[in-house]
């Protein structure tokens, strides 16, 4: 060994052996200094962005992460239950299955076109597509579908909410030349939730600031909101303001309610998010039931096809349903499972590529969720697979009460027997279409869409009783036992409502 | 004469010996030197003392785990608590074994990258962990976690006090990898 060392192939080898360790030493100094460099400066303003910069790639000049990410919802995704061509809710297969989800939109617009649903980078090219153009449709429409600021500010001579009041009088055509010609025509952007100079979240959608502050104005419990709690209990001096009111947990789900909520957004009256009496099924019902168009007649989306009953048409409500559920209750965002924390270098960002978390398990639902991708996947398919079954029940439910009540006005069936009918088919269906349009099958609160689910095949069959002369029970409030005993005929029926409106079928969407 | 030859047909063998023997121990001395001075140079660079003592901060000499730091400031155990108390052995030799191990393995991964996020405690930390929760508190539970079940099960603390160190669940996914855009389903 010594002689080894001593020899000159000795120390040649020895100086290879110390000059591998210094290039080691080298790029391990070269490695920790890119992990030290990827701690400085979160980001590096390029360009300076303003409110009427509704081009992302000028964002994402400064924030190309984000962009990047927010580029991928042009991507085709695909869940078990979601992203399938034909309904938002049902597999392209399900619908040419069963055909309870035709049989309730007859005389609805969406009977024309009912396409794919893709990524937020498509959603206003497939609405100029869309073959239900051919039908009037309002200006409302591109509150959601457009960056849209800029032009309610100019229409409203930079009142955004002036603007906002007028755009249900344009057709969808007008308004969307304006948005064209004044080149804001972008899909949903960066600017419609963050404030440009501080990127802080913000909402700017005038529907939903207005459907929040009544919302806070009502007395509807609403636990998984508790800055409007705190609001209320506050001097009130002023409107509910959630930029102003909200958490930032709040804002991570209020930008997101700007759009997944119920809404109407036809052309009789201003954009309108039925928040009046409080977020749950039977209190939008309640305030829709309390609405009239400013002609005075009733409110209602429209007429069915076949038993003339005045039916509501269900949005996708989101925002709602998951306010019902455990995840809003424990404090867990919209974003924290659509847009869930990532680490990007040394910066934790959100994954701006909103998706299905069910294709992103382990940043959506393993942060808190110590399982496996496997088994959190299955928990999910137990709860929706539930939630469909029960659904078909429903469906099959409303589609026997359609027949039924078809049946028996050929009959000459007594009126106050029909007209009871009729009001148990606007109820079911509501409640039905509200879990079928809502995108999450069941999910978001799969306690409370099992009850929706429940009370619409109640419903359903409380009709076809009474259309076959028995008598209705009188709809159970929240929380009270359910009505045992039969109530008179009359209390059930509530013709006004549902015999008045001779409107013909006016398309929300 | 033939000592002559001998000498004519290698002359200059003993001088070159010497030169090369000169100029390798220099050579070898001055790669030893680079070596070590780059070595040096790049342990405190990395702040290589800061993990013989018991500062927090040296946990997040490398970012990944700043929001594990950042939760364990508002959560209820900062004030009585630092990482080390919790997630390292309290005797000195098991507690440099540990040190060795845990920085061994979150070295290698954290250079290559080869690490699956959001990252969380392994057994053997757990392990550690459970000992320490009932090194403070064991005279409140010793009933409880002294008792082991028939078994030979032990209650683990943190089943549910999974939140005292950190509040509630602070990991965070990974950047984007290659296999989610080519895993996309048309």
């Amino acid at each position: 060994m010594n002689a080894f060392l001593q020899s000159r192939t000795g120390y040649l080898v020895l100086i290879g052996v110390v000059a591998v360790a210094a290039a080691g030493a080298t790029a391990l100094l070269m490695n920790i200094s890119e992990r030290k460099a990827e701690q400085r400066a979160p980001y590096v303003r390029l360009v300076s962005v303003g409110e009427d910069d509704t081009d992302p790639a000028k964002w994402g000049k400064n924030w190309p992460a984000q962009y990047d990410a927010y580029q991928r919802t042009a991507l085709t995704t695909k869940t078990r239950f979601g992203g399938h061509q034909g309904s938002e809710a049902m597999p392209t297969e399900k619908i040419e299955r069963d055909p309870w989800l035709k049989r309730m939109f007859l005389g609805y617009a969406f009977s024309i076109d009912y396409r794919d649903r893709r990524g937020h980078a498509y959603m206003l090219h497939d609405q100029e597509q869309t073959q239900r153009l051919t039908k009037p449709q309002s200006g409302s429409c591109l509150h959601c579908h457009a960056s849209i600021m800029p032009l309610y500010r100019k229409l409203g001579g930079g009142d955004a909410m002036k603007g906002f009041e007028e755009t249900y009088k344009f057709s969808y055509q007008d308004l969307s030349k304006q948005l064209h010609d004044s080149g804001h025509a972008h899909p949903v952007s960066c600017v419609d939730c963050h404030e440009p100079t501080s990127m802080t979240l913000r909402v700017s959608r005038p529907g939903f600031i207005k459907g929040i502050q009544a919302l806070a104005a009502s007395d509807a419990a609403v636990p998984a909101l508790p800055s409007i709690t705190q609001w209320r209990e506050g001097r009130r001096d002023t409107p509910y303001d959630p930029n102003r009111d909200a958490t930032r947990n709040e804002m991570r789900s209020f930008v997101c309610g700007q759009c997944h909520v119920e809404y109407y957004c036809s052309g009789k009256m201003p954009l309108t998010f039925p928040w009046g009496k409080g977020l749950r099924v039977e209190q939008i019902e309640a305030f829709w039931d309390g609405t009239k168009f400013p002609d005075g007649t009733p409110f209602v989306d429209y007429q069915h096809k076949e038993t003339g009953a005045a039916v509501l048409k269900a949005q996708h409500p989101e925002f709602e349903l998951w306010n019902q559920g455990i995840h809003a209750r424990s404090g867990v965002a919209c974003a924290d499972c659509h847009m869930p924390y990532m680490r990007e270098g040394a910066s934790k960002i959100s994954d701006h590529w909103v998706r299905s978390p069910l294709l992103n398990v382990n940043r959506a639902c393993q942060t808190c969720h110590r399982a496996s991708e496997e088994e959190m996947k299955s928990r999910v398919d137990a709860i929706q697979q539930r939630n469909y079954d029960l659904m078909e029940r429903a469906g099959a439910a409303i589609v026997d009460l359609i027949e039924a009540i078809v049946a028996a006005k050929a009959k000459g069936a007594p009126q106050p027997w029909v007209d009871a009918a009729l009001q148990a088919q606007r109820h079911a269906q509501w409640r039905l279409d509200f879990i079928a349009a809502e995108n999450s099958m069941g999910f978001h609160a799969p306690q409370e869409a099992a009850r929706v689910l429940g009370e619409a095949i109640d419903y359903a069959r409380q009709g076809q009783i009474a259309v076959l002369g028995g008598v209705m029970a009188p709809p159970a409030k929240p929380g009270a036992p359910a009505p045992v005993a039969p109530a008179p005929a009359a209390s059930g029926a509530t013709p006004a409502s549902s015999a008045a409106p001779a409107a013909s079928a006016s398309a929300k969407h | 004469m033939p000592d002559d030859t001998s000498k004519t047909t290698v002359p200059p063998d003993p001088a070159a010996r010497k030169t090369v023997s000169a100029v390798l121990p220099i050579a070898l001395a001055v790669a030893v030197g680079i070596a070590a001075g780059i070595g040096g140079y790049t342990f405190r660079y990395a702040q290589g003392f800061s993990y013989f003592l018991r500062d927090p901060k040296a946990c997040v000499n490398c970012h990944i785990m700043q929001s594990q730091y950042d939760a364990w400031q508002k959560a209820s155990h900062h004030g009585v608590a630092v990482c080390v108390d919790c997630h390292l052995p309290h005797s000195f030799f098991e507690k440099y074994l540990a040190k060795t191990e845990n920085g061994w393995r979150h070295g290698q991964r954290f250079t290559t990258g080869n690490f699956v996020e959001p990252v969380v405690v392994q057994a053997k930390g757990r392990a550690i962990l459970q000992e320490n929760c009932v090194h403070c508190h064991q005279d409140l539970v010793h009933d409880i976690v002294l008792a082991p079940s028939a078994r030979g099960e032990q209650l683990v603390c943190t089943h549910c006090h999974s939140n005292v160190g950190h509040g509630e669940k602070t990991g965070i996914g990974g950047p984007f990898k290659a296999t989610e855009l080519t895993g996309v389903k048309k």
